[in-house]
Formats: C-alpha cells, structure tokens, sequence
C-alpha cells in the first residue's frame, strides 16, 4: 500500500464546532457523574463526618469492593451476559482460601492460587455452559449461583461442623499476604484500605482494555451483534468465556480481600450482592440488552452507592431509606440510558 | 483472461430436496453478474456455496482457474471472496471505524488500538468509494439502511476482496436508497471487483449487470448477456412470462 504523507483532512463544513454538552451527552458515565456529584453534594451539606477523610475513607472502602465486582460485571454485561453467580463467588474464593489455609496447613499464598485456579475454571464453566447450550446467561448462572450457595454451606458444615471458617491469623503467609490485600495506607494522618486501591487499578485496566485494545473492541461487538460480529472474524466464544472469567476473577480478588481483611468468612456471604452490582453497572451506563456501557460509568455507580449507604448512616436515618433510594436511583439510570441508546441506535432510512 | 470465479453444472441437495441443479455461469473482474429469480429459486444457496458456507454436490467450482470447495466463510474470504449480507452487515451500536475495522483492527507497536489510524483510514476508504461521511465517531445505527450497506461494501473493498457478494442489498430500501446502493455497486466494479448481485428485481438488475443469471425452483432458466436481452423481456422471463399473462386476465376479469 503506498501512502503518502497528505495534510490532515480539513474539517468537513457541515459538522458545527461540536458543543461540549453535545459531546459530553454521548458518554455512557455521564449519567452516573451527575448523580455522584449531587448524592456527594446532599450528604456533604446534610451530614458532618461525610466530607471529613475519616468519612471518605470509609464510603471510598464500601465503594471499593463492590466497585471491584461492578466494573467486571459492566465489562460481562456489555459483552451481552449476565453473571448472577457472581455475589455467592466471592464467599466461595474466600471459603476455599479459608480451608485449605486453615484445615490442610496449606501456605495461604498457596491457597491463594488453588482458589484463583478454582474461580477461574468455574467462570470458563459458566461461560461454555451459555455458548455451548445458547441458553440465556441469566438462566446458566442462576443454576451456578444456587450450586456454589449449596456447595458453600455443605462443604462448610461439613468439615468445620459451623457455616464459618476462621483462625485464618495463625496460618503461615497470612502477614504477607495481608500486606498485599488488607493493609492500610495513611493519608492526613486517616487510614485508607488497600482494597480503594485494587479498585482504582482494576477499573483503570478495565477501561483501557475496553476502550483502546482490540478484545475492548470485540467486547463491544459481542455484545451489541454477536452473529455480525462472528461473521467479520472476531472469535464470539472465546471472547466470551474470557468474560465470565474475568468476572470469576474479579470475585476472587473481593473474596481474597475479605478473607485477610476479617480472618474469617462466613459461608453464606455474598447472596444478593449479584444485583448490587448489576445496578451498578445499569447506573453507570450499561445497557440491559449488551453492546454499551462503561468501566469507569460502572465504577462511579458503585461510588454513588458507597456514598449514599454510609451517607445514610451519618445522617442517623433508618438504612431502609437506602433500598428506596436504590430504587429511584436504578429507575433514572435505566430511563436515561434508554434514551441514550435510541438516539444511538435510530435508524433512519 | 481467467474468470474469477467459473461454475460449471453446479448442484446441491439437502437430504431429498434438490436445491440447485446444473446451474452455470461465470464472474469476471470489473463486471457484474446478476441473479435473478423469486423466492425459493436457489439464489441463496448459490451464494452460500460461493461464499464457503455450504459445499457443492456435483459440477465444477472454479476460482482463478483452480477447481475448489471451501470450508468455511472464513476458506473464502482467504481467497478474496467477500459476502455482504442484507441484515448481517454491521453493529448498530458500534461507531463507524470501529464497525470498519472489527475484526481486524491496527494496532500500535504496544498492541493498543490505533484509533487515529482506524479513523483516517476509515474516512480515506469511505470517501475513495464516494461515500462521504460527516463523522465517522458517529454510531452506525445512526446511519441510514443504505451508508450501512456501503460501509459494509467498503470494507470489503478495503480488505482486499477480489469478489464482492452482495445478497439482495436493495431489498429493505427505499428508491432512493436502492439507487445510492447500486452507485457504490458500479463503483465497486469499476475498480476492478468482480461482483455478484443477488436481486428480485430487474429494475435494481439491469442497469448495473453485465450478465443475468435467471433461476427458478433451482434450475437456471437461462443465462443472458446484457445485449441479448431487454429489461422488458428479462421482468416477463422472471415473473414466468405466460402465468403472469393468465393472471393479468384473470385480474381484469375480477374487475369486469
């Protein structure tokens, strides 16, 4: 191909100098700013602690784990799936870190890997169960869901006799391991959990790979066409189960972090979660149906969630106040993010 | 010089259904081969076997001169055939470039997505064919039925395809919309591609086709230069002539 070096194109006449708002609107987050910045606005007026560090620290730690998830979840669901496992995951990473550390004596990094191993091939398994029976994913993963919530109780209640496992601090490697995973870092003199920090790396990666990396591009078109996508090339399955995959990952990484942060697990932990973080995801820009959405959008929602839970909680009102707001929180999103999408998507012929 | 693409007696049965039987004709470089016939006349599957999705049964497939039988859509786009499907040509949500080059995305040395290049080469490939985007950020679900289709013919342009299938691309369009088609259609041709145009109508046909293939119930029903035959004859071949006649007169009778 022979190229030779022109001037850039001129701008074409007939688009306007683009208006910042105009191009602010086509951004799946934007939504989800806005509400971050006025659930931030409420609680730092109405409340004291909110706009302290020591209450930054706190709502930034509750945004971080479920942020973790969210982003993953985003990344799945953009591709077109869901993963309703995902909540029961974490406790089933952190369970199997648990025993093997605490029953059989193993090095807990160690323990570490053979959990990662075992989220993983459970992640590979849910995704070829959707590909390969082209059942909805909804479906698949709320089968894995009920099984992983069962194996999590009996396997626990089998070999300890409780639903917990604990006494993770006298297991070897548990300082290091800690460091990595549940240690603190001081800014203003305020300790701030490590986890805000996997965070913020996870949803950085996260969007980079969707936005700049030929799998982000695949992700987009899994997602929005898979049988167009499939028939220009872009290798639908893989990409998939590579998705749920990361999502297995990702509960394992919030299941690591839980079982060094508090020692112990309980083994019915992580039930309903699924959906926080699916609303998540929703209010930041995700679309229901695949195809669109955002990382960072799917971040700032788990934000906006840390802010108005513990916000809630510095106001000294009732935390029921919280599911109602939740709900007319997920109702806007999901009524904006319609709008957006057929703007996207109207055709004209 | 070779033809791009011969068959000879070509046929194909699913189970006991003969879907196509001694079908022939040939595609050369820079013109357009026409098919006509209405539905369930064996267009698609003459298509499917050209573009690798199913095998032929008997006759003769010859690409370049060399006798083949491709695996797989993807066998055929290796050897320069592009299909462009009527509903399967893109994803509305995606923006232009990013629609352009899916699948085979640039990258830069550190395997990110060159995106400056996608747009610029994105933009050069359009315009080159004529068609002239205002944005190519835009999502193609904002597009109308017809930029999509000839984005999705620019893009096998740009990638190299040698033959460009095009399966009833007019069908779901408006006049206008037919028209610009078959402009990017010509353009194609005129740069060297040898195209096939399936079509049910001879309006969309005649104009852009240097040959017609005409089927009916999987047999070929003739197979015509553009100079041996005249629009009016060629609509009375394909509507099957004598029964359209009969139906006519019947019509007028309900009227009477």
């Amino acid at each position: 191909m022979t190229v030779t070096a022109t001037a850039p194109p001129a701008a074409d006449e007939r688009l306007g100098k683009p208006r910042a708002l105009d191009q602010l609107v086509k951004r799946p987050e934007i939504g989800a700013m806005l509400g971050a910045l006025l659930v931030f606005l409420f609680f730092s007026v109405v409340t004291e602690q909110f706009l302290s560090v020591g209450g930054a620290a706190t709502w930034l730690d509750d945004a971080s784990m479920l942020g973790i998830m969210a982003v993953a979840v985003a990344l799945l669901m953009i591709g077109g799936e869901f993963d309703l496992s995902a909540g029961v995951m974490t406790a089933s990473t952190a369970l199997v870190t648990a025993l093997l550390a605490t029953r059989l004596g193993l090095n807990v990094w160690l323990s570490l890997l053979v959990s990662l191993a075992f989220a993983l091939a459970v992640g590979a398994l849910n995704g070829w169960l959707v590909m390969r029976t082209g059942l909805p994913s909804f479906i698949v993963t709320l089968g894995s869901f009920l099984a992983l919530q069962g194996l999590n109780l009996g396997v626990t209640r089998l070999v300890t006799g409780s639903v917990q496992v604990s006494g993770m601090r006298e297991t070897a490697g548990y300082e290091s391991a800690g460091f990595l995973f549940a240690s603190t870092f001081q800014i203003g003199g305020t300790s701030f959990f490590v986890s805000i920090i996997w965070w913020v790396l996870f949803t950085v990666v996260a969007s980079v790979v969707l936005l700049r990396t030929r799998f982000g591009n695949w992700i987009f078109a899994v997602g929005g066409a898979a049988q167009n996508a499939r028939s220009v090339g872009v290798p639908v399955v893989r990409s998939k189960i590579l998705l749920f995959m990361t999502t297995a990952f990702a509960a394992w990484l919030v299941g690591s972090i839980n079982i060094l942060r508090y020692a112990s697990v309980q083994a019915n932990q992580g039930i309903g979660e699924e959906f926080k973080y699916i609303i998540a995801a929703v209010i930041g820009g995700c679309l229901l149906t695949g195809g669109f959405g955002s990382a960072v959008g799917a971040a700032i929602g788990a934000l906006i969630f840390g802010m108005a839970r513990q916000g809630i909680v510095y106001a000294g009102w009732n935390s029921d106040w919280f599911q109602l707001f939740l709900g007319v929180m997920l109702l806007a999103a999901v009524l904006v993010n319609n709008v957006l999408r057929r703007r996207a998507e109207r055709v004209r012929r | 010089m070779t033809p791009l693409i011969e068959v000879e007696n070509i046929g194909k049965t699913y189970g006991s259904v003969i879907a196509l039987s001694d079908v022939s004709t040939v595609v050369n470089a820079g013109e357009v081969t026409c098919v006509l016939g209405d539905n369930g006349a064996g267009k698609s599957t003459l298509i499917k076997v050209l573009a690798g999705v199913h095998q032929h049964d008997r006759g003769s497939f010859r690409v370049e001169g060399e006798e083949i039988r491709f695996s797989s859509p993807r066998d055929a786009l290796d050897h320069g055939i592009a299909t462009v499907y009527q509903d399967l040509a893109v994803v509305p949500l995606m923006s232009v470039w990013r629609n352009f080059f899916l699948g085979s995305e640039p990258t830069t040395k550190f395997g990110f997505l060159d995106r400056r290049k996608g747009r610029e080469i994105t933009r050069k490939a359009l315009s080159d064919m004529g068609i002239d985007l205002r944005d190519v950020e835009q999502p193609v679900g904002t597009l109308s039925g017809g930029e999509r289709q000839c984005v999705a013919i620019a893009r096998a342009v740009h990638f190299g395809a040698k033959v460009l299938i095009l399966d009833e691309p007019t069908a779901a369009l408006g006049v206008k919309q037919a028209g610009v088609v078959l402009k990017y259609v010509a353009q194609a041709r005129d740069r060297g591609l040898g195209v096939v145009l399936i079509t049910h109508n001879p309006h969309h046909a005649y104009p852009v086709a240097d040959r017609f293939l005409l089927l009916k119930r999987g047999r070929a029903l003739g197979s015509y230069e553009k100079s041996e035959i005249g629009i009016g004859e060629l609509t009375k071949q394909m509507a099957g002539g004598a029964e359209l006649e009969a139906l006519e007169h019947e019509l007028r009778g309900v009227q009477a």
